[in-house]
């Protein structure tokens, strides 16, 4: 790294099904304004703009950042788009990251949206392409069968999915952006909604919402003189692999695994158990947490149900995960992952709000796509690396 | 900045492919790293740049991940634009001090649809796109702007296509080329006036790969390793309305900042898929008469969307490799009337 990166701004929108008041660059706008805001800043400090989305499909455009350009500032300036399926929002910060600590630039805005109101994410996931099988079932057809196996591997008991499901409708009541707030949720409401795709019930399910979500990001002599706090990037880590094929384990993916081991090398954690304070994980499916808590490293294999079920990870657990309610209660599907770099990055700013943890120094951002084979991590530390 | 060198370059366009885009991309991205020197294992980055829209599906460019070989897993990353954007992530990558080299690849296949009409998606989802203009009558009022502002003619569009189908004749992946007059040209009918169809973009299906190296390694790897000397991209506004057509001005800023000007250059190798837009784009470069464009034939020769300007860069390094010249810009464009554009500055060793 030639230099260090801070986050000085966050921004995002509230999250809702249909955001019909606002226009696609409306939506972006909204994000955008509130992290420029956030930072002290105006659309002439910024020298570029990254921006990520999932498939152009879910909106039925064709390269938006041309259309976007002049909406979120970026007319003369370098505009990237980057695509790596579900994990976008994440890997659309960690390019923007690398923006600055190339040392090619010293301002960068980033943006991740997704305005699924405008056209239908089901449909774009289901299409039927010449030659090929679809699975027509959307993604919750997809991992069911992985979820399937991990509870099979692990015999955990079979509330844990709505376990994490109460806990973060819960957390998402804290959040003034959160899509889904079901008012005085409770465990028998979830475990009584219909069944999607087993195990996978109603509730225990993302929404589908439209929302945006941006950060400021700049180099270190910047990030010092900010106005607010800035959350400091300790390390960033990307991997993928293919889909499909014999030895490949898409319960506890070998991708996952590697990025969560390269993040913890670059940010000098040991043992991230003790040293990580909070996470926000990307769980689109509630059974999603206890997978991931092994993958990153947090539980042996076969375990990571029980972190769950003994309150680790709740808001007063000793290791908080998904504060803000998480991909359960908001799910732009593009900005989803970014959304978890922008809470990860408030709580060591001390700016979340109502859904704080109390002292978070370090906090884990993680994002997934695919068929569970593209990973991106973000760790931000409070203090400079 | 890090010296950064193009070490190996392959690609395939044809008019119409028969095989899938993973089946497409195998060959050429083995011969792309074979040409490199390193085994897969030892290129530290992948990054592509592929349109969901060219295979019809979310996600198309997830199984592109099995021809380029991602086990055990890669560092990987992918622009939803041409090749030459994933070219300049990896490029900031290796800025960053956290690799040393990587594997750029693209990939189109437009022969199944309409391309021209697909692209109207691209334009404001509101107002402009119910209407489907497609990108043909785009480029043609574009065309026409020019003409009535003086500055381009008919005849000039045609000289422009007459030299790329002349040199497209010695590029063996060209899929337009012949010898013709002017006149002969100017007598064909308008496609969409005032556009003729040399005018317009030789759409063809296929794959680009490229192995970038950084420093020291590239010496070792190759005879003349290729230096990206300045790399540069810039957006205009997306209105049609609001820009003057006759002008590109990310194309004159990108070069600018890319330090074309600074000295010399040998050739360009620029993406202009309609004839008119590689006049406006000389202009906007600053190039003076003597220097060579398209060598390659360009758009007119062989225009793979998404993956036609990582393809100007690749063209335009092995020319340098091979001693054609030491000094080039090349250049991508993407978007109605070529709004967004990059450059890069390359220099032989």
């Amino acid at each position: 790294m030639t230099q260090r990166c801070g986050v000085i701004g966050v921004g995002q929108t509230k999250y809702d099904a249909k955001r019909i008041d606002v226009s696609m660059p409306g939506l972006l706008r909204e994000a955008a304004l509130r992290a420029l805001e956030d930072a002290e800043l105006t659309w002439s400090d910024i020298e570029a703009v990254v921006i990520g989305k999932a498939p152009d499909m879910f909106e039925g455009m064709m390269y938006p950042e041309n259309y976007l350009a002049d909406a979120i500032g970026a007319t003369g300036k370098p505009l990237l788009r980057v695509h790596t399926a579900g994990s976008v929002g994440g890997s659309t910060a960690n390019v923007a990251i690398s923006m600055i600590t190339s040392g090619i630039h010293d301002r960068v805005l980033t943006i991740a949206w997704e305005k699924q109101s405008e056209s239908n994410a089901m449909w774009g996931l289901t299409l039927s392409p010449p030659f090929s099988v679809s699975v027509v079932a959307g993604a919750g057809g997809f991992f069911a069968p992985l979820i399937r196996t991990y509870i099979r591997r692990s015999n955990a008991p079979e509330d844990t999915g709505i376990r994490v499901a109460l806990k973060d409708r819960q957390n998402a009541h804290k959040n003034p952006y959160a899509h889904l707030k079901i008012d005085d949720i409770t465990f028998d409401q979830i475990a009584n909604s219909p069944m999607l795709w087993d195990p996978i019930r109603y509730l225990e399910s993302c929404p589908s919402s439209d929302g945006a979500c941006a950060m400021v990001l700049t180099n270190e002599s910047l990030a010092e003189r900010t106005p607010r706090k800035p959350a400091w990037v300790h390390g960033t880590a990307m991997r993928s692999e293919p889909t499909q094929f014999a030895r490949r384990d898409a319960v506890n993916p070998m991708a996952g695994r590697l990025a969560a081991q390269d993040l913890y090398k670059q940010a000098g954690i040991q043992d991230p158990r003790k040293e990580i304070d909070c996470m926000e994980i990307y769980v689109p499916f509630s059974w999603f947490e206890p997978m991931w808590m092994e993958t990153m490293g947090f539980a042996d294999e076969g375990e990571g149900w029980k972190l769950t079920y003994e309150g680790v990870t709740a808001l007063d657990g000793s290791r908080p995960v998904n504060m803000s309610g998480g991909v359960l209660s908001s799910n732009p599907i593009g900005a989803s992952g970014m959304c978890r770099y922008a809470e990860a990055a408030n709580q060591v700013r001390g700016l979340a709000g109502e859904h704080q943890i109390d002292g978070a120094r370090k906090a884990l951002g993680h994002a997934y796509g695919g068929g569970s084979q593209y990973f991106s991590m973000v760790l931000f530390g409070d203090t400079r690396p | 900045m890090r010296d950064v060198a193009i070490v190996s370059f392959a690609q395939s366009n044809v008019a119409v492919e028969d095989r899938n885009e993973i089946e497409m991309l195998l060959p050429v991205a083995k011969e792309a790293i074979e040409g490199s020197g390193l085994a897969r294992d030892e290129i530290d980055f992948t990054c592509s740049g592929s349109s969901d829209w060219l295979q019809g599906q979310p996600f198309a460019f997830v199984m592109a991940l099995d021809a380029v070989g991602s086990w055990p897993p890669i560092k990987e990353s992918h622009v939803e634009q041409d090749g030459a954007w994933a070219l300049y992530e990896a490029w900031v990558k290796i800025q960053t001090g956290e690799v040393g080299s990587a594997l750029i690849y693209s990939f189109g296949k437009t022969s199944p649809g309409d391309i021209a009409q697909v692209q109207a998606l691209q334009l404001d989802p509101y107002c402009g796109q119910p209407l489907w203009p497609d990108l043909d009558s785009l480029s043609g009022i574009q065309a026409r702007s020019c003409l009535e502002a003086g500055v381009v003619t008919e005849k000039q569009m045609a000289e422009v296509a007459c030299q790329a189908l002349r040199n497209a004749q010695s590029n063996p992946h060209a899929v337009r080329k012949g010898d013709y007059t002017v006149e002969e040209l100017l007598a064909k009918p308008y496609r969409v006036s005032p556009l003729r169809d040399h005018d317009c973009p030789a759409n063809s299906d296929g794959v680009t790969v490229m192995v970038v190296v950084a420093g020291d390694r590239a010496k070792q790897l190759c005879d003349r390793p290729v230096w990206i000397r300045g790399f540069d991209h810039r957006i205009d506004p997306p209105a049609l309305g609001v820009r003057d057509l006759t002008r590109i001005p990310s194309a004159a800023l990108a070069a600018e900042k890319a330090g074309a000007a600074d000295d010399k250059l040998d050739f360009v190798e620029i993406t202009a898929p309609y004839s008119h837009q590689e006049l406006i784009l000389r202009k906007e470069f600053g190039l003076a008469d003597d220097v060579q464009v398209n060598p390659s034939g360009g758009s007119l020769a062989a225009h793979t969307l998404m993956s036609c300007g990582l393809n100007r860069i690749g063209d335009a390094a092995v020319r340098i490799a091979a001693g054609g010249g030491d000094r080039a810009l090349a250049h991508a464009g993407q978007g109605p009337c070529l709004q967004q554009n990059l450059a890069v500055v390359l220099e032989g060793d």
